[in-house]
Parts: structure tokens; sequence; C-alpha cells
């Protein structure tokens, strides 16, 4: 014990168990209304907040979908010309990649995580606060500027020299690399976040090998964003500093590097797709069991194939270069090492089927997800074996070929998991049930509309036609795909308009759900829905891997936190001993006011490199407000 | 329509069989260069395998999901989780077999590609924002030409493509003839192409390279040696002075104009490089990057008002009364 405790000391073993919540309760709370909103840390607000946010992005980078499509539906269309075509398709890119699919895996990750490991908030919450306010400045940035006739034109990639300075005129390019600046910012806080939580806040028991997959799932894409992220982060300052102040880092004239910029860009570019990926695949895996009825088989395997991926997802950038002028034996490398990523991928799936083959299916929407997402992912996973391939990938590089696998892999792999993810979450997060029926209709609608919309773009590519087209001839056999596509495209818009009606009504007048409606065997579901502030009034105490399904009465739990003052446990990280009280941060404004500031450091950034000089010092102000020592002692072991 | 063209044979052409009329011609399926033949027999293959593979994964599932059950629940129980086990093993090991075998076959195609001699037909091909330069390189610099969106090769040769992107990245890719090569300022690629057959190929730029990236055509003509030695030299040979009178005058404002700012007529005082050199305009087959079919009315199209017809491209409007567009129109178009 470290210095007098300021208050009498109270222990929840002390406090009678029905007085317990309201006294919790009392400590964790968040304060109603607007201020409460602005100072909160509580992870589930701000994962909720997260996740609605990154649905928001997902809607309108969807309208945006759908406005190509209308162009593409018939050749020479000039609904747009190619200045506003090229903005459109590049907000499309950047918009799903950076804000959507990234953000809403770590959003889900934000509220999941510390229910899933059993703990009362996430490590560093005010962190977390901060990340969600920087995400959303760099989203509100991107789209003002969209608006403004600003947005970016250069594809989500922003290849140089197109980008550089003598070729990306204005200001487009900057405002792209700057968003790249929020989002990574944010992305490597919630990553910090969920790394410390998962190895230093898991509840008492939950050793190693008694994680939910999804949370391994999340450890190993948590490490991936913080090895991935700077490498892009290196390429968009190298580009600003070539655009604002005349650095040369891409300018072959002077001695740059064009493909210095792919290197790095897919350096980073080609783990997020598995930033992306393993979160589903952990979502899958954790969805099964209850659905199936029985535990996921191949727990070891399972685990292993994340981190397997993790590990290869490093070593396969080059593929996005075949044809780039690489060196030929170097591109055999990458193409071996691409098709291994075939190996984990095909261990989960294998394992998958052997869970359903075992089990007894519950065919509730989730499940629907799951079956939906092994159709479509497995087509996606085997044209990315195809593009693998170098003389393949000659003729399929940059066409249509390309733009259908890798919708088959983010939408088919990644989305469809999370729509399942959110049909089966969502008692949890609203205390609602989603509508089974519109829920079912829904995600009839999605795997058909998806299919017809995107497996004829595979043919499309084969026969010539490029990606990032503002249009085509019409003497290019293109058009009756062209206009199927775009027709199948209403289906698959008709179907996500449906979900998003079944999720916003259920919010309201859904079924209210009990704690475990699934009869679920993750901790998550041992809280109330939704959660108390606190999480858990005791700490649990896990003694295997399916807490809820081996102790079907009673949980057992720790005793021994204070109570009148924010605390939880920290466990070692293999064993999950206790080792120590952990203070908890309380709410607190000076996150956003740090988000205020550096947003205002960033976004005058694009227009005067003074501004990272005078703009350092109302973010010094800010930090130093958040991190003012108030006199709390230290942990407690 | 340029294609149109092909149809109806015109030229030197006609004598030869148009072999691309009958399919697509910018198609990685309907493949007549060596390459291509080489790289769609690859991809049927790959193809094949991989949509077998994919009905089995199905198979399984939906056996695995509506098999039939006993009523009562069962604990997992050990001799059926090895069973499984060796199941899951053995599809693994399946995968690796099958990715390994495309590994070795990606390999071995990889290397055949790209293949040429040093006394190979040589043509360097830049990359501009949004058109093709050509210049024809021979083992002599007399044989040197230049010419622009429309390649001419012999069939059944090997072409040596010299790639060069002169400002942003963009992709050579003529997907009838070979896979695609990018072209990146300050790295020079090769590629080579060679035609089985005679015939019109279109190609296009597969690198986003900005506004105009949808009209940066290109057409591979692949003729016999004869023909292409007669298309060659009539390329080398300076642009001839314009017999009629609306023609000659049509050069005098060409002259007059920025127009010779830009572009090269070979055989006058026009010397530009940012343009295309039109010392043969009126002979190829498309304008503006495989735009339209090379007409009077089109290019007359063209020069009114380039950035309607094909916005943000870098020709300017150059302000011309009605009949000096007539007459620099006529003048072009002359100039086969």
């Amino acid at each position: 014990m470290n210095g007098p405790p300021t208050a009498p000391d109270t222990r929840d073993a002390d406090i009678e168990r029905t007085r317990l919540p309201s006294v919790l309760a009392e400590t964790w709370k968040t304060p109603v209304g607007f201020w409460g909103a602005l100072v909160t840390v509580d992870h589930k607000i701000i994962g909720r907040r997260y996740i609605f946010t990154a649905f928001v992005f997902l809607a309108i980078g969807g309208v945006l979908a759908a406005l190509m499509r209308i162009q593409l539906a018939q050749p020479e269309a000039r609904l747009f010309g190619p200045d506003r075509y090229n903005q459109i398709f590049t907000m499309h890119g950047a918009n799903m990649m950076f804000l959507f699919a990234v953000p809403v895996m770590e959003a889900v990750a934000v509220y999941l995580v510390p229910l899933m490991v059993g703990t009362r908030n996430i490590a560093f919450p005010r962190l977390n606060a901060f990340s969600y306010w920087i995400y959303l400045a760099g989203g509100v940035l991107l789209w003002t500027a969209f608006a403004l006739d600003m947005g970016p034109d250069v594809g989500w990639f922003a290849y140089v020299p197109l980008s550089g300075p003598q070729y990306g005129a204005g200001k487009r390019a900057d405002i792209w690399a700057q968003m790249i600046t929020f989002t990574e910012l944010s992305a490597l806080a919630v990553a910090v976040e969920l790394v410390v939580t998962i190895f230093k806040q898991r509840a008492p028991g939950m050793t190693l090998d008694r994680i939910p997959v999804f949370v391994w799932a999340m450890l190993v894409t948590s490490f991936l964003v913080i090895m991935a992220m700077p490498a892009i982060m290196i390429a968009s300052t190298s580009l600003i500093l070539d655009r604002l102040v005349g650095t040369h880092f891409f300018n072959p004239a002077e001695g740059g590097d064009a493909l210095l910029w792919q290197h790095l860009f897919w350096f980073f570019g080609h783990p997020e797709v598995y930033i992306i990926f393993l979160p589903a695949a952990g979502m899958v895996s954790t969805m099964i069991e209850p659905f199936a009825r029985r535990p996921a088989f191949g727990y070891l395997g399972l685990v292993m194939a994340l981190i397997a991926t993790g590990i290869l997802a490093f070593g396969l950038w080059v593929h996005h270069m075949f044809v780039a002028g690489l060196p030929r034996l170097g591109d055999s490398f990458f193409t071996a090492s691409s098709m291994a990523i075939a190996v984990p991928a095909g261990i989960q799936i294998f394992c998958w089927l052997a869970t359903l083959w075992d089990g007894r299916p519950v065919f509730k929407t989730p499940l629907l997800f799951i079956i939906g997402f092994v159709v479509t992912f497995v087509i996606g996973g085997l044209t990315g074996v195809m593009v693998a391939s170098v003389p393949f990938d000659t003729q399929v590089h940059d066409t249509y070929f390309v733009v259908a696998h890798f919708h088959y892999v983010l939408i088919g792999g990644a989305v469809f998991p999370l729509l399942g993810a959110v049909h089966y979450w969502f008692p949890k997060l609203t205390g609602r049930m989603m509508s089974e029926r519109l829920g079912q209709w829904s995600f009839w609608l999605i795997i058909v509309g998806f299919n017809a919309t995107f497996f004829p773009m595979h043919i499309l590519g084969l026969e010539g036609m490029p990606r990032r087209i503002y249009t085509y001839q019409p003497d290019l056999p293109w058009h009756g795909l062209n206009l199927f596509i775009s027709l199948s495209a209403v289906i698959l818009i008709a179907g996500f308009l449906l979900f998003f009606i079944n999720a916003i009504r259920s919010a309201h007048f859904g079924e209210v759900a009990p704690d475990n409606p699934w009869d679920a065997p993750t901790l998550e579901w041992a809280s109330t829905s939704p959660p108390p502030s606190y999480n858990f009034a005791m700490i649990p105490v896990v003694s295997s891997l399916h807490p809820l399904w081996d102790d079907r009465e009673t949980l057992p739990v720790a005793a021994g936190l204070r109570t009148d003052r924010r605390e939880l446990v920290v466990t070692t990280l293999a064993g999950a001993e206790p080792q120590a009280r952990e203070a908890s941060p309380r709410n607190s404004i000076w996150p956003l006011w740090a988000a205020i500031a550096t947003t205002i450091m960033l976004i005058w950034s694009i227009f005067s490199p003074w501004a990272v000089i005078w703009g350092s010092i109302p973010v010094a102000v800010a930090l130093i407000g958040w991190f003012w020592p108030k006199g709390t002692p230290e942990d407690e072991s | 329509m340029i294609r149109g063209a092909c149809k109806a044979g015109s030229g030197p052409l006609l004598a030869a069989p148009l072999a691309a009329c009958g399919g697509n011609w910018q198609s990685a399926l309907d493949v007549y260069g060596t390459a291509a033949i080489g790289l769609k027999q690859l991809i049927i293959l790959i193809v094949a395998v991989c949509s077998v593979v994919w009905m089995l994964v199905m198979i399984a599932l939906i056996v695995a999901l509506w098999r039939r059950r006993d009523a009562q629940a069962q604990a997992p129980e050990p001799t059926r989780e090895r069973r499984m086990t060796v199941a899951i093993m053995g599809a693994v090991v399946a995968t690796v077999l099958i990715i390994g075998t495309f590994t070795v076959m990606s390999f071995i195609a990889t290397r055949a590609l790209n293949v040429a001699g040093q006394d190979d037909l040589t043509i360097r091909v830049r990359g501009l924002q949004w058109w093709w330069g050509l210049e024809y390189v021979g083992p002599d610099p007399s044989q040197r030409f230049e010419t622009a969106n429309e390649i001419h090769i012999p069939v059944g040769r090997n072409v040596r493509l010299k790639l060069e992107g002169l400002d942003v990245i963009h992709s050579f890719w003529v997907p009838s003839l070979a896979g695609k090569q990018d072209l990146v300022p300050g790295r020079p690629n090769e590629l080579t192409i060679r035609a089985e057959r005679a015939g019109v190929y279109r190609g296009q730029c597969a690198e986003f390279c900005g506004m105009q990236h949808a009209h940066m055509a290109l057409l591979v003509i692949a003729e016999p040696q004869d023909d292409f030695d007669k298309w060659a030299n009539a390329q080398r040979q300076a642009a001839t002075q314009p017999a009629e009178e609306e023609a000659a005058s049509g050069l005098q404002t060409f002259l007059a104009k920025p127009c010779a700012a830009c572009h090269t007529v070979r055989g006058t005082a026009a010397a530009g490089t940012t343009g295309p050199d039109l010392t043969h305009v009126g002979g190829r087959r498309a304008i503006a990057a495989g735009l339209f079919e090379t007409t009077r009315g089109s290019l007359a199209a063209w020069i009114a008002d380039p950035q309607t017809i094909k916005p943000g491209n870098n020709m300017p409007l150059v302000p011309l009364t009605p009949e000096e567009l007539r007459a620099v129109s006529a003048y072009l178009a002359s100039l086969k």
C-alpha cells in the first residue's frame, strides 16, 4: 500500500450484495446530459459511439458506390465528369478503408473486449475518448473537403507522382494525407489500449488458453496496427513534406523514387487487409459456438492461424506491385508468401466447417451471415490465390477482376461477419433483440445482391475493363454486364437499407433482451443487457474457455476491490493471476480539448508548416491538463 | 467507330486476315499474342482448379449444416474430435499441395515472359497524360521515327517495348497480346509482345493516371512483314506538302497559331514536342488516344473544343475562325 487512502477504504466484500450495484454505479457513473457525453471515459459509451459513427460512414460510402454504379451503367454517361468521378471513387475507397472498415472493427473491440475479458473499463480510457474525437475529426475533415469540391482525387492509394506537388494541384492530396494522420492516430491509440487490456486486465484465471478467439484476434490485429501504421505515417508525412516544403522523397528528377511510395504504402496496405479480416475471423469463431451449440473446433489451430496470418501479412506487400517492374525472382518470392496465407485461412475455414459438422446448428441471422461469409469469402480467397500468381496478375492487375476480388474479401470476408456480429451482440449493446424476420430478409437480399453485383466484375476484368475509369466507350463489349451490375446493386442496397431499418427500429421497439439470449459461453453475457457502467459487480473468476457453459449455476467471483473509487484488477500476462488493484481514470474533458487542439494543428498544417510549431502549444496545454496529478495513490497490490 | 474500319477493311490491311475482328479486341480471353495465349491457358487451369476447390468446400458446408443428427446433444468426444483433426490435416495438406503447384507453375510461366533478343524490333513507348508517344528505334539512326497512339508490328516477331513514364505512372496493357507492365517515371521497364495473327488490338492505360485515365487507349496493328515495312517506310518520310489549296492554307494556320508550339509535323517548321507527333496523323485510325475514328469531322470537332470532349486534357482551346478550323482539319486529315 502506498500512502494513506484519501477516503475510508470501502471494499466490495464489506458491502451487502444488494447495495453493491448502487454504490458502484455512483463511482463509475457518467453524468447525464451533454456534459456527460463530452467527458465520459466509459468504453461502452465510446464503443457504441464509434460503432454508430463507422456505420454512418459505411452508409455514405455506400451512396458514393451507388453513384458510381449509375455512372457506369452505360457507356459514355455524363452524370459526372472525370473530376468529380475521380473524387467519388477516391472518397469511396478512403472512406471505406480508413473511416469504416478499420475503425468499426476496433470499435466493436472497444466495446466488447473489456467485457469479454471481465474487467471494468478499457486500459487508458481517456486515450480511448481522445481516439474517438480524433477519428471523428478526420472523418469530418475528409467529408467537408469533399462537400467543398476539395475531396482527394488521386485514389485511396494516392500514388506519386500523381499525388505529388507537380501533378496533384490544390489541397486535395494534402487532405487525403492528413486524414491518414487522424485515422492512424486513433487506430494506434485503440491498438495500444487493447493490447494492454488483453495482456493485463483479464479476469483472474483467464490464462492464455482461456481467452475467447475474438479477443485473440483483436490482440493480433492490434499488433498489426502498431507495426503497419508507422509505414503509412512515414509515407503520408513524406508526401506532405514533398508538397508543402519542397522535399524530394518521391521525385525521381531529384533522386527520389516513385516506387518508394508504393513499398511504404503497401507495407501498410496489405496488413491493413488483415487488420480488417482478422477481427471478422475472430467474430466468426466466437459466434459460431452458440449457433453450432458446441465449442469451436480446434481452438489452438484457430489461434495459431490468426498469429500466422499476422506474421505472413508483412511478407506479401509486393504482390500489389507485380507489374511495376521489380526483379522477377523477387516477385516469385512474394507469390509464394502470398499463396502461403491460404494455409492459415484454410485451417480456419476447415475448423469452422468441422464445428458446424459436429454441432447442432441453429439457423438464426448470425449463423446465416456466417454461412454467407464462408460461401463468399472462399471465392475471395481463391481469387486471392489467383492474383498472387505473377503471370495471372499481369492480366488482371488494376482491372475489375481485382475490384471483384477485394470486395469478396472485404464484404464477404469482413462485412458479412460484422453484420452477423451486429445481430449477435445487439442485445448486449442496446438491451433489445433485433428482429429475426427482418434480419433474415436483409441477409437474403444482401447475399443475392452482393454476388450478382460483384461476381460479373471478374468477367469484366478478364474482358479488359480497367479499374478507376470514369466511363468507357460504346465499342467495348462491357455495357451489358455493367448494366446488370448496376441493377443488381439495387438489391444489395435494399438489403443494407433493411438492415439499417431493422437496427434503428429494434433499438427503440425491439423485444427486451435477457442477459444471455443465445446461451453463449463468453463473459460479456454474464453481465446484464446492456451492462452497467461498472460491467461486473464482482470481477468474475474464470476456470475454463467457456465460463458460462461450464459454471452454469453461479460464476465464481473475486472480491476485494474498493467501491469508493474506480478500481480494477491487474493480472499477470500468461497465468492471469491477480497482481494489483489498479485505479482507473475518472471522467475528464481534457481528452476532448486535446483532440480539438490536435485537430487545429493538423488541419492548419495542410496550409502552413508553421502550424506544427504554433499549433503544438495548445496541444501541450491540453496534455498538461490531461495528466495534471490529482494525488491519487498509485497501484495497490 | 474505330473498329468499323476493321470490319470494312481498308488499305494494306485488307489483305490480312483480321483475327481480332471476330472477338473482343481488348480481352485477356480473346488472345492472339504469344504471351497472352500462354497466360490464358494458365488462367483457365487455375480458375478450373479453384472452382473445384470451392465446390468441395460448398459440399462440405452443405453436408455439415443439413446432415442427419441424433436428437440428443452429444458432448464432444475424443474419437470424433480425433477423426475431425485427421480430416482437417488432410485438407491442409491438399491446400499446401495445390498452392505449391500454383507457385511452381507461376514461377515457370514468369520465366517465359519477356524473353527477347537484342536484334528485335524495338519501340520506345512513352506514357504521358493522356496519350502514348512512340519512337521506333532501328539499329541505324536513320531508321528511327516517331508517331503516337498507334503501334504497328510485324506478325510473328518479337517486339521489344521500352516503357518510360514521363509524367505520372501509366501502365501498358494490350490484353489480347500480353499482360501489362507499368511505365514508372525514373524506372524504365521492358515488355515483349508478339502477335500470332494479324489484326487490330486495343489497349488501354491500366494504372490510374489522373483526369483522363479512362481515355488513354492505343491500338496495336499487327500486319505481315511486307505491310509493316511499307508502313514503316511511309512513317519515316516527312509530311508531303499539301496539294489542295484548303489544306495548304490549313498548314499556314497550323504554323501561325499555337498548334506548332506543341506538335511536330516533320517537313514543316512545326517542331513542338509537348503533344503527339502529327506527321502522319491522317493515316492513324483514331485521334485523342483512341477516342474517335480519324475523320476530317472528328479532327475539327476535337480542335474546336478539346476540353468538352476530353475534360482536363492538356490541349488548350485555340480560338480559330470557322474557315481556319475547316482548313486545319483538312490539312491534318490529308497527312496520311
